[in-house]
This record gives structure tokens, C-alpha cells and sequence, in this order.
């Protein structure tokens, strides 16, 4: 068993910086075979990570992206009444074979499947609040029953769990206690620095602090109604970079404001905070003591 | 000892229990911690812990076991622990009143801000350092006619600045006694619509169809039955909401656990709303959202429940930068955010957890009568409020 753990060790991967806490978290959640439940700021890249976990031990990976309308039942089997009532009616395909009409969903896949799998739950707070009650027997015993057949089937290989949240809705206590949990924190200085460097790799220094500063500081302005991510801040670099801009064009100006705000009453609010003679910061000491030591 | 970590991690309030204890075990057993102390925290956090929100107490109870240091004590912790206990308190006579300075809040302020600057040690009794038990006008326990109050519960309802660091508990707990009658009466919280995509097959009207077609097979959908109920409670927490803290916990627990609702937000404010609600009971300004947004962002057909009592300084509802706490001065009123919170929303009401006799002694409530219709925070007061937020319409503005 011991070499099987060492040999699933999840270091992080080329396209994917994870900090030491993160790394240890993925390895209980797949040592002990238990979900893994991933909390976080949106883009803090909680769904990138089950992809560099499934590349980093070659796995294929099934992904279950949830909807306000999903159902626990979708991710095991759907059943197919009205394509089995049409086919009757049609007298098309066997409709006397009732498993032609069960259709698996990506849970039912990975349990089916010879190969081990990981399976991504993608934002589990924005079900139903009574969802991840109704998946807690699958998820602990990795088997179900088909009722329409009664087939049951069982996990050939455990798939490695891992499952976001937004917070959006509270989730029930007896599910949390069968998870290993991990909040990814936003992302300081050095570690952004390392995210950018993995991205942008021949950034220019100066250009790189200038825009990490005007970040943070635009993080730091409580009025927006939705700071900016890491996933926004790449797209900024990329844009500056295809325009050429220096360090000098944005330590008076903050260009391809777009690229960070994504919510009109953001643009417009630091658009007036400009107008009424508001400084953008030009070194850290104008943000807090956070960003200083 | 590591027992103890759990121990610590119970007394600190964090709901974990055996399964996650025993998980823990498993991942030591599995030699998941490696051989530093690095990794066995964070093993051990990501065991026991399930909410970010307590990853600071699981800090230091961390810290309590492995390295017998509490963590540091800030300053303004440091004050605030003077302040725990009054002290050698005595009344004030009638001379000793009339001959203390009343002070004009703004001014009270400054030299509150001052006074807590020059300060550098503790202090009871006396008449110009924060304090307890005091005649300076900042402390708290102290009776200074228009003081600033510093920790500790207030006593006077009068008291016109609140200053303390309002790092309140979280009101929602894990009581499970006495709920049943709170749940009992939130069941009825419930408007079954079928709304929404059709995605449920009706086999019935599927058969009759069928039939009248002839046999030729017609499928029919309609949309599945939900409850359309949205609720937004707004709470009054600390200062004289104190003394309501169970049955207040009580109805939060009893919404939290209360699945059937579609949505479901609650937001804090300290007496009354203003610009600002808090997002948690600590109402930190970092986790404060506008009221203005609230408004705009929820549909009228959100239910509102406000909880409160609704006594406070006639001031604090009624004038402009009338809030009671210095840093969120604004020039709207109190009162012009809840005619606009009982305009925008079709059906709201006030539970109220002070006695029905007092209601009509305390001049801000009989105003907020005029405002909603007031309900007493009591099992028969719930369900009557229930009815009024889904029933027919009893009200009339």
C-alpha cells in the first residue's frame, strides 16, 4: 500500500504552482480515499486543480460541472423514458432491453470504468441544498444500485474525489465530515510572482511589480463589487504584453481596465475616483502594512 | 498529546467530532505527516477542520499544545481585557453627575481617539482614562451622562457611542434543545409552485393524451413542484440584544437547518440599517455589503424578517449620521433605510424579542410599528408572522 501512496504523490505540475499546505491536502484526500472538498475566491484556480492532479498521476479525468438543476440521481445513471416511449412508438431499437436506455452519468462512468479515474465535482454549492446528502452513501460505499435493472455497480477502481465550492450555500454537516478540506487562499506577493512566472515567463521586473501593485491595490478597494482574480490578472499581462506597454505607461494609468473588471459599476466608479483627482498607487508603502514587511 | 489538540480544538468551539479525529488517525497511521511539524498541521487541519472560518481558532489551539504560547496579545486586545471586569464600581451621586462636563459626541470622540493614545496602562476607577468603573466619559460601566462605551454590555440604553471592537459570536449555533417548536412553526414558510423549465414528465397527463390521440404516444412535461419561498433575515446583534442571545440563535439555527426554502441570505446591523449591513455578526467592515445592493439585487417577492428590538436612541433612527458607531457615520437615516426595505419588498415583518407590554414605552419602536407589522419572537408570535409573510394579505400599509 505504502508504495502505491508514494507513488500517487501529487507534487503540483509545470502548468499548476501549489502551495505546500494544497500538495499535502491532495495527498491525505488520496491516501486516505476521501473526497477531497476545495474551497476558495473564484479564480483561485480550484478547477484547474483537479486537472494537474489527474496529469500529474495520469489519470483520466471525469468532470460533473453542476447546475442549480442537477440532480444526485444525473451523476449516476439517467433512465430514458421518453426515448424508450419514442423508440416504441417508432418500433426503433430494442425497446425490450431496458439497460439500452440507461444512460450513466460521469460518477456511474468512473465506478464502470477499468481504470482509475479522477472525478471532479465542480461546484457543489450550486445544487440543491439537499445534493450532497444524497450522494453521501455513493461516495463512501463507491457503489450503487441501477433500480430499474437492479444492477448494482461497484467502483473496479476507487476514483480520487475532488469536489469545489464557491460558498454559496452552506453544506450539510455529515457530508463535510466525510471530506478532507482545503481553503486556497488568495495568493500572496511571492506566490503570485511564481503563478505569473509560470505564465509569463520573461516578464520584465519592473513591469512585473508595477502590475502587481496596481492589482493588489485594486483588490483592496472595497467599493468593487467583484475584486479581481488571478485568472483576470494573466489576462491583463497578456494584454499589456500584445500592446507593449511598460512600466513607465502604467504607473500613472491602469489601461485595459476590462481585462480586470468585469462589472461595469467597477469601471465606472474607479473611472470617477479618477476624475475626482484619486491617485493610483506608485510604490507599496501606499498600500497597507500587508504588503510591507 | 494529541489528544489534547482535539481537546484544545473543542474548547476553542469548533465543531469537530470522532470521524474527523479518527480520519486523522488514519492519516498518521499512513505516515501522511512525514516527519515535520509543517505537514502534520496541515494533515491535521485539513482532518479536522471543514470551514475556512476556523482556521484561526484551529491556530491557536495549535499553537496552545505544540508550543505552550497563547499567540500574541495586540494592544487593542490588551484594552479591551482591562474592560472584561468592572471594577470597584460605585454609583454616582447626583453632584458628581451634574458636575461631570457633558461633552458634544464629535468632541467626545476626539478625545476619545486621544485619550486611547496617551493611555498605556489599565485603569479603574478615576475620571480620565479608558477604563471601568470610572466617571471619565469612555469605558465602560462608568456613568458619564454622554460617554463612548468600551466593551462589555451596555447597561444604559442611552449610551450614544458604541466603540468597541464588536467581535460578536456569530449567533447561529448548534443547539439542537427547543428548536423543535421553531421549526414546528417555520414548516408553514412554504408557497408550492410549479415554475420554471418543464423537465418532469407527467405520466398521467402523458396517458390521457396518449388516449385521446388514439394511442399515438404524446409526451407531456410540466415543472417540478418547488417551494418558491426566498427569505431575507436582517438582525439586530449586540447592545441590548444581548439578553435575547438563545431564542435569537434558535430561530438562525432553525433557518440555517430549514432545507426547504429556495434562498435563503441574512444579513447584521447594530440597532437599525443603515448604508452598510454586515455579512457576519461581527460586522466587520470587510464583510459589509450596501444596502442599497440588497435592494436592488433581491426581487420584491422576497420575504423580509427582521429581528430587533427596535429600542435605541431616538437620534440613532431618526437623524442624519445618527450611527451609533463612529466609523460609519452617514448622512442618511435609519429610518429612511427601513421605509425603503418595507416599500421595495411585498411582505415583511419585525419579530420583536422584548415583551409585548414594552413595546409602546420605547419611542423609536412605536415608530417602527408604523413601518412593519411587529410580531413577538415567540413560538405563537413566529407562527402568526409565518402566516403574515405567506398567507393571504392581513396588512395593510
Amino acid at each position: 500500500m505504502s508504495e502505491e501512496i508514494d507513488f500517487l504523490k501529487f507534487q503540483g505540475t509545470d502548468g499548476y504552482i501549489a502551495s505546500s499546505s494544497l500538495v499535502d491536502a491532495v495527498n491525505a484526500a488520496i491516501a486516505l480515499e476521501r473526497p477531497l472538498l476545495i474551497k476558495g475566491e473564484p479564480g483561485t484556480g480550484k478547477t484547474l486543480l483537479a486537472e494537474h492532479v489527474a496529469t500529474a498521476l495520469g489519470m483520466p479525468i471525469e468532470r460533473w460541472h453542476i447546475k442549480s438543476t442537477t440532480k444526485a440521481m444525473e451523476g449516476l445513471y439517467v433512465y430514458d423514458t421518453v426515448q424508450r416511449l419514442n423508440d416504441a412508438r417508432f418500433g426503433e431499437g430494442d425497446v425490450s432491453d431496458i439497460r439500452a436506455y440507461i444512460k450513466h452519468g460521469a460518477m456511474g462512468r468512473c465506478f464502470r470504468a477499468e481504470k482509475r479515474h479522477v472525478l471532479l465535482i465542480d461546484e457543489i454549492d450550486k445544487a440543491d441544498l439537499e445534493f450532497p446528502n444524497d450522494l453521501l452513501h455513493e461516495l463512501d460505499e463507491m457503489r450503487f444500485t441501477v433500480s430499474e435493472t437492479g444492477d448494482e455497480i461497484v467502483a473496479q477502481e476507487r476514483p480520487v474525489v475532488i469536489i469545489t465550492s464557491n460558498n454559496e450555500k452552506e453544506l450539510p454537516d455529515a457530508f463535510l465530515r466525510r471530506c478532507v478540506f482545503h481553503f486556497i487562499d488568495f495568493p500572496d506577493k511571492p506566490l503570485m510572482t511564481q503563478i505569473i512566472g509560470v505564465h509569463h515567463p520573461h516578464l520584465e521586473a519592473q513591469l512585473l511589480d508595477q502590475v502587481l501593485l496596481k492589482f493588489y491595490w485594486l483588490r483592496e478597494q472595497n467599493e468593487l463589487r467583484k475584486k479581481p482574480s488571478t485568472s483576470e490578472l494573466i489576462d491583463w499581462i497578456s494584454v499589456l504584453l500584445r500592446a507593449g506597454m511598460t512600466a513607465d505607461d502604467i504607473e500613472q494609468h491602469i489601461p485595459f481596465l476590462g481585462a480586470l473588471l468585469k462589472n461595469e459599476q467597477d469601471t465606472e466608479a474607479l473611472d470617477q475616483y479618477h476624475e475626482r483627482g484619486g491617485q493610483y498607487p506608485s510604490e507599496w508603502s501606499d498600500l497597507g502594512p500587508r504588503y510591507n514587511n | 498529546m494529541f489528544l489534547d489538540l482535539f481537546y484544545a480544538l473543542r474548547d476553542e468551539g469548533v465543531p469537530t467530532g470522532l470521524q474527523e479525529w479518527l480520519m486523522l488517525m488514519e492519516g498518521l497511521e499512513k505516515g501522511l505527516h512525514g516527519s515535520s511539524l509543517r505537514r502534520f498541521y496541515n494533515l491535521s487541519r485539513s482532518c479536522l477542520i471543514k470551514s475556512e472560518t476556523y482556521f484561526d481558532a484551529f491556530d491557536r489551539a495549535f499553537l496552545k499544545v505544540f508550543e505552550g504560547v497563547e499567540g500574541e496579545l495586540e494592544i487593542e486586545s490588551e484594552v479591551l481585557d482591562w474592560l472584561q471586569d468592572p471594577k470597584n464600581f460605585e454609583p454616582l451621586t447626583d453632584e458628581q453627575r451634574a458636575a461631570l462636563e457633558r461633552l458634544a459626541s464629535d468632541e467626545l470622540l476626539q478625545k476619545f481617539l486621544e485619550t486611547l493614545e496617551e493611555q498605556t496602562e489599565r485603569h479603574d476607577g478615576g475620571g480620565k482614562w479608558v477604563g471601568t468603573g470610572g466617571r471619565s466619559p469612555y469605558g465602560h460601566g462608568g456613568e458619564h451622562p454622554t460617554g463612548i462605551r468600551v466593551g462589555g454590555p451596555g447597561r444604559n440604553r442611552s449610551a450614544m457611542k458604541v466603540a468597541e471592537e464588536r467581535r460578536y459570536q456569530d449567533y447561529r449555533s448548534d443547539q439542537t434543545l427547543d428548536l423543535r417548536q421553531t421549526k414546528m412553526a417555520l414548516r408553514k414558510l412554504r408557497q408550492l409552485t410549479r415554475t420554471g423549465a418543464a423537465t418532469e414528465l407527467d405520466l398521467d397527463e402523458t396517458i390521457d393524451e396518449t388516449c385521446r390521440q388514439a394511442g399515438e404516444i404524446e409526451l407531456v412535461f410540466r415543472p417540478e413542484r418547488k417551494n418558491d419561498v426566498r427569505l431575507l433575515l436582517l438582525m439586530d446583534v449586540g447592545g441590548t440584544m444581548d439578553p435575547y442571545y438563545e431564542p435569537v440563535s434558535r430561530l438562525l439555527t432553525a433557518l440555517h437547518e430549514e432545507r426547504g426554502l429556495r434562498d435563503f441570505k441574512a444579513y447584521y446591523f447594530h440597532n437599525t440599517p443603515y448604508e452598510l449591513l454586515g455579512k457576519t455578526a461581527a460586522l466587520l467592515r470587510k464583510d459589509a455589503i450596501p444596502t442599497g445592493d440588497v435592494l436592488r439585487t433581491l426581487d420584491p417577492r422576497w420575504k423580509v424578517v427582521i429581528v430587533g428590538d427596535a429600542a435605541m436612541h431616538p437620534a440613532e433612527l431618526l437623524e442624519s449620521y445618527g450611527n451609533i458607531d463612529p466609523r460609519r457615520m452617514a448622512e442618511t437615516t435609519g429610518i429612511h433605510w427601513l421605509q425603503r426595505i418595507a416599500d421595495h419588498f411585498h411582505r415583511s415583518v419585525w419579530l420583536n424579542p422584548d415583551p409585548r407590554g414594552m413595546w409602546d414605552q420605547s419611542h423609536t419602536c412605536r415608530v417602527i410599528q408604523r413601518l412593519f407589522p411587529m410580531y413577538h419572537l415567540s413560538p405563537d408570535g413566529l407562527a402568526d408572522a409565518v402566516s403574515a409573510l405567506v398567507g393571504a394579505r392581513t396588512h395593510t400599509h
